[in-house]
């Protein structure tokens, strides 16, 4: 997943669970949307057990990233289209 | 001939991937190497799929291949089986922690496959407590000493099921 490394990200998030990653992103963002294991972000298939939830704050994306060594980040990264093409999807 | 996960017979060999963690403890690779040769015993056509480390650690063990078949970035296998290029019968997911959970959680959602979640490492129980989707759980602690991870596997038989 080099595209992420490459990307201008902040972590929000690090040495969570899943499970933990996913309860911060609901109660932190008042936007977010749930998707299936393999939707893509960016040019990344999300891991995870679904639902995923992907948070959305104006033009930020904020998605969780696993390596099997590192465990799950929360990832926070600023592009417009992307969040634009997140927020149109249905809750 | 190989057989499917549902017992018919197929043209095509039955085929296993194996998902490797984080090769920080020791018994993973040598559980995967065990776990490949039974599987070829059965017929059954072995993909290993890690990141760049645990794969190594396998190519290196065994240079002249009498067990490695195909081996593939961990990234790579998850965009072939998400977007439906690729698929196998069986998928192995070694898991010691969190992050081993999440791909096994992935495995399960996005592959037809049957999927066995291998748990292992000092912390295993508190893992297994963590498995709420579908799949067959083998568990052990084991982290230096392979063999009651072999144990269980060998009780399971998977590559007989």
């Amino acid at each position: 997943m080099g595209c992420v490394e490459s990307m201008n990200y902040e972590i929000v998030l690090r040495d969570a669970t899943f499970k933990e990653s996913r309860e911060y992103i609901k109660k932190t963002y008042a936007e977010f949307r749930d998707v299936e294991p393999g939707f893509k972000v960016f040019d990344t298939h999300v891991i995870g057990l679904p639902p995923i939830a992907i948070g959305l704050e104006g033009d930020f994306v904020i998605f969780p990233f696993t390596k099997p060594c590192h465990g799950t980040f929360l990832l926070r990264v600023e592009d417009k289209e992307e969040a634009a093409r997140l927020w149109a999807l249905k809750k | 001939m190989g057989r499917s996960v549902t017992g018919e017979p197929t043209t095509q060999p039955a085929t296993a991937l194996l998902v490797l963690g984080c090769p920080q403890v020791p018994v993973q690779t040598s559980i995967a190497l065990y776990l490949i040769s039974r599987l070829k015993k059965s017929d059954i056509v072995p993909t290993v799929a890690g990141n760049k480390a645990a794969n190594t650690l396998l190519v290196v063990a065994d240079p002249d291949r009498h067990y490695l078949g195909e081996v593939m970035d961990l990234d790579r296998a998850v965009v072939m089986i998400t977007e439906k290029k690729r698929d196998f019968d069986r998928c192995f997911v070694f898991i010691h922690n969190d992050a081993g959970i999440t791909y096994a959680g992935t495995m399960s959602a996005i592959s037809k496959a049957k999927v066995y979640a291998i748990i292992y490492g000092e912390h295993y129980e508190d893992l297994v407590k963590q498995i709420d989707f579908p799949c067959i759980t083998i568990a052990a602690k084991a982290v230096h000493n392979p063999l009651p991870l072999k144990k269980v596997i060998d009780e399971v038989a998977p590559w007989a099921a």
